[in-house]
């Protein structure tokens, strides 16, 4: 099995259903080519860097998908080639390190991971403070639990 | 003998010791560089959009090369522009 990923720009002046239905036939085709298609990703509407056919905005779709084998691809390529609704496209093969980035990506895995690790070690060290309110209150150079403890210790 | 401490320098002698340079990639274990994203690909273009080289970045080859396709990528998806002024 391979794995690919197919970008493509529909034109924006075209009305909402319309680019639903241009991205729709090129998905209808991937499944009748024994594709399965992993991931529908809608990118929605975005500014070009540079205008194309002058446009300057356009929806984005990106597709992943497994196939048997890539001749699929040419196939695909000359259909996107061909529509005059398609300003842009783009297919990539991924290699597994492009599969699990994709799929860390659909679970929220990246980007957000610092932010994650900080809030569970901040609820770490709060649980913490909470367990052992006595060895905070030696340490005077942090303020804050400090008069807890103490006010804990006096009950 | 004087020490290093005594003497007075007339300018501030770790100005200018560079920073040792290393490969984000490899030290943080990233091995797929999404071309879809513009912020993080910002980081290995200059004002101008130019790639810049891997003497600035201290990239690896290895990754140095993926990179570049995923800026080159980006670009022809009008993510990135080709050419363009004061993009930072």
């Amino acid at each position: 099995m391979r794995n690919y990923e197919v970008n493509f720009i529909v034109d924006s002046v075209l009305s909402g259903d319309e680019i639903n239905a241009t991205a729709q036939t090129y998905f209808d085709m991937l499944t009748s080519n024994e594709a399965t298609i992993v991931d529908k990703g809608e990118m929605g509407l975005r500014q070009l860097a540079y205008p194309i056919k002058g446009r300057t905005t356009g929806v984005y779709f990106c597709t992943e998908f497994q196939v048997p084998s890539g001749a699929i691809i040419a196939q695909l390529e000359l259909a996107l080639r061909r529509d005059e609704r398609i300003m842009r496209f783009l297919s990539v093969k991924l290699d597994k390190f492009g599969v699990k980035y994709n799929d860390d990506k659909r679970n929220g895995l990246i980007g957000k991971k610092k932010d994650k690790v900080k809030s569970e070690i901040k609820k770490e060290v709060a649980a913490e403070k909470k367990a052992t309110p006595a060895k905070k209150a030696d340490a005077p150079a942090k303020a804050a639990p400090a008069p807890v403890a103490k006010a804990e210790e006096e009950e | 003998m004087a020490s290093r401490d005594d003497i007075k320098f007339l300018s501030n002698p770790n100005i200018g010791q560079d920073r040792k340079k290393y490969c984000r990639f490899k030290k943080f274990g990233i091995k797929h560089i999404d071309y879809k994203d513009p912020d993080f690909l910002l980081q290995f273009i200059n004002e101008q959009g130019k790639i810049l080289p891997r003497r600035i970045t201290g990239n690896s080859l290895k990754y140095q090369r993926k990179m570049s396709t995923a800026v080159k990528r980006a670009r022809h998806l009008a993510i990135l522009p080709y050419v363009t002024d004061l993009l930072k």
